[in-house]
């Protein structure tokens, strides 16, 4: 069997991890067809992860890495990009390791206006640990620490990241790979803090709780559910249920925090590097 | 020739971090360490460096390990409660060797405690506040000039031993103002960044040691494409479960420091040549205890004093060469006794050693450490 993009993959450090059926690998497939797709270099490219399922991407991925502490992967990836604004740096998180133990630095990054590309993982639960609720398990579903349901109302991240500054806010899923592809490519051509939710299955953790036990089955509620930007808009909301958008929420100009810090350099009359 | 300034003391620590070729820092505010970030906002980018106030303590860590990592000599600074929320990524950088200083202006504690007031309250946390064995190290200045000279060798053993090394001040030198001379440039000694010795078709792996037990980490972006991470690694830097490597690895980060120890541990001795007790004593109340041994001195009572500047790794051997000398030692702190156990631990019996506490926010005066020294003489309790 060919497989293709072997060249950006640490072939030495496969097979990954995750469990059959699993959808962070088509996720982080999309992240090197975009990188392919606008010629990122792969020795002027760091990729920065958290804690967690999705976070081991970054140890197959074959570029400057870093596995970092949980939630702590934007605070980072800022100072590499600072240190170092010639590189292009891509975050690699999931839902419990941005929103929950990183929600702080995650509103913060992209107010900052960080030019990072960050990629949220999202697959409604923490798998690593086992299937517990993070603050993006949709409400009423079942984890391991919420046998009855969640009660917690979930964060729309995309929301959150458009509120708090993000110049470049999208969401697909791992169904939709090429869409998504194109998405975490558009977020590489901004200049700026960039977020692309990345709808992922894990049929092992929150699909058997959800009635959702087979990952074809995941892939289905995908198809089904996700909606794009522009009929979403004409959807009456009493048809939304479980229906969520996918595609570009906001793009925006703004300038981001290096070449302003550049500004800053000038004025103090420093010597540029 | 540079001229005498009249400087405080957290101001010399980021001047002398930018001497040392620290060309990034993030911070929090917190008092009283807020000095060193705002100095540093204003230096920074005059030399072309960039400084970052970050949304929380945990994030500045985080910003400089990346920027370190990113191939810049990095400083943050805080004071106890952030000192306190830094414990996790202190030991990150611990596991996956990246150089970075890190100060902290011990104020009294615990909690938010008394947050303007002098304390030698974090000894023990700056050794063990991260989990897991890990090795440390930290200096301790007693002047405006040494926090300069401290800063920058702590700078140089960051980026020497590949290790997150603690500047522990207290608030008196903080906020103590002196004249001082800075040193030209090229008068203190400033260590470069590591280079790796190979390429990577030549088969370079991130985590071999050199000799001297510590790896040459490439930067990012310089094409060697490695993989750096908290879990315990083997050389090629990938996670390992093996108890071997863990072993291994482990060992490696306590002996990296450990052999060179008698590089690192630096102490000043006094009136020691005929001394028949010794107080010992370090940061901002040796200042006090000075002036209190001379008084002692004058009195005819044979005292001397060992100042420490290197906190950890502890000084065990000429504690214990102490303690065979004198018959007693007193040992001055502003916290309930914390390095007192470590000098009785290196004293192993041979002469008593008495604790003189003090945690009400009040620093010590001569004359208590004085009344202190004549008690130990008389083999009183103090």
């Amino acid at each position: 069997m060919e497989r293709s993009f072997e060249k950006y993959f640490r072939q030495n450090r496969l097979p990954h991890l995750w469990c059959p059926g699993c959808g962070n690998g088509i996720a982080m497939k999309a992240i090197v067809m975009a990188i392919e797709k606008k010629g990122l270099s792969q020795d002027n490219t760091v990729i920065v992860s958290g804690i967690g399922c999705s976070s081991r991407a970054s140890g197959y991925m074959d570029f400057d890495t870093l596995h970092t502490a949980h939630g702590r992967a934007i605070p980072f990836a800022t100072g590499i990009k600072l240190a170092r604004p010639e590189l292009n740096v891509i975050v690699i998180t999931g839902d419990g390791d941005c929103t929950a133990i990183g929600g702080n630095h995650f509103i913060h990054g992209a107010r900052r206006n960080v030019d990072l590309t960050v990629v949220l993982f999202n697959n409604s639960i923490y798998g690593m640990t086992g299937g517990q609720a993070s603050p993006m398990t949709p409400y009423g579903k079942k984890a391991t620490t919420a046998p009855y349901g969640a009660i917690d109302r979930p964060f729309d991240a995309c929301q959150l990241a458009i509120a708090s500054g993000a110049t470049y806010v999208a969401r697909s899923t791992a169904f939709h790979v090429q869409h998504l592809t194109e998405m975490i490519a558009g977020g590489f051509d901004n200049q700026g803090f960039s977020f692309i939710e990345a709808v992922v299955q894990c049929p092992t953790a929150y699909g058997r709780k959800n009635k959702l036990p087979e990952p074809a089955d995941m892939m289905k509620w995908m198809r089904d559910q996700a909606v794009m930007k522009p009929a979403w808009d004409k959807l009456p909301a009493e048809k939304q249920g479980e229906k969520f958008p996918i595609g570009l929420f906001y793009s925006a100009q703004y300038e981001d925090y290096t070449t302003a810090y550049d500004e800053v350099i000038e004025r103090a009359g420093g010597d540029q590097k | 020739m540079n001229q005498a300034r009249l400087m405080q003391g957290n101001e010399a620590v980021a001047e002398g971090a930018i001497y040392a070729g620290v060309r990034f820092f993030a911070g929090y505010p917190i008092t009283p360490s807020t000095e060193i970030a705002e100095t540093m906002a204003k230096l920074l980018p005059q030399v072309g460096g960039k400084f970052v106030q970050m949304e929380d303590e945990i994030a500045s860590m985080g910003a400089i390990l990346g920027a370190s990592l990113a191939g810049q000599k990095v400083l943050d600074a805080t004071s106890g409660p952030g000192f306190s929320l830094k414990q996790e990524l202190i030991g990150y950088a611990a596991c996956a060797e990246i150089p970075a200083v890190l100060v902290d202006v011990q104020r009294v504690g615990p909690s938010t405690g008394q947050p303007t007031s002098p304390s030698q309250g974090d000894v023990m946390q700056a050794r063990w506040g991260t989990h897991g064995d890990h090795p440390v190290i930290a200096l301790a200045p007693w002047t405006v000039r040494e926090a300069f000279d401290a800063t920058v060798m702590a700078v140089n053993y960051a980026e020497r031993f590949r290790t997150p090394v603690i500047l522990l001040m207290d608030e008196i030198v903080g906020h103590l103002r002196e004249r001082v001379v800075l040193p030209e440039p090229g008068e203190l000694p400033v260590y470069a960044r590591r280079r790796p010795k190979c390429t990577r078709s030549e088969g370079y792996q991130p985590y071999t040691p050199e000799e001297d037990l510590i790896p040459n980490v490439a930067d990012f972006g310089e094409g060697y494409r490695i993989h750096v991470t908290g879990l315990i690694h083997d050389e090629t830097g990938f996670p390992s479960g093996s108890p071997t490597v863990t072993e291994k690895s482990i060992r490696r980060l306590h002996e990296k420091i450990s052999r060179a120890e008698d590089e690192i541990i630096h102490y000043d001795e006094f009136f020691l040549a005929d001394a028949d007790y010794a107080v010992v004593t370090f940061g901002g109340v040796s200042r006090t205890a000075y002036e209190a041994v001379q008084n002692a001195r004058r009195q005819g009572i044979k005292v001397g004093m060992v100042r420490l500047m290197t906190i950890w790794p502890f000084a065990n051997k000429m504690i214990a060469r102490l303690a065979k000398q004198v018959q007693g030692i007193l040992v001055p702190e502003l916290n309930y006794g914390q390095l007192v156990g470590e000098i009785e631990r290196a004293a192993a019996g041979q002469c008593p050693v008495q604790l003189l506490a003090k945690y009400n926010t009040e620093i010590f005066t001569p004359a208590e450490i004085e009344t202190a020294i004549k008690n130990l003489c008389a083999g009183g309790r103090i």
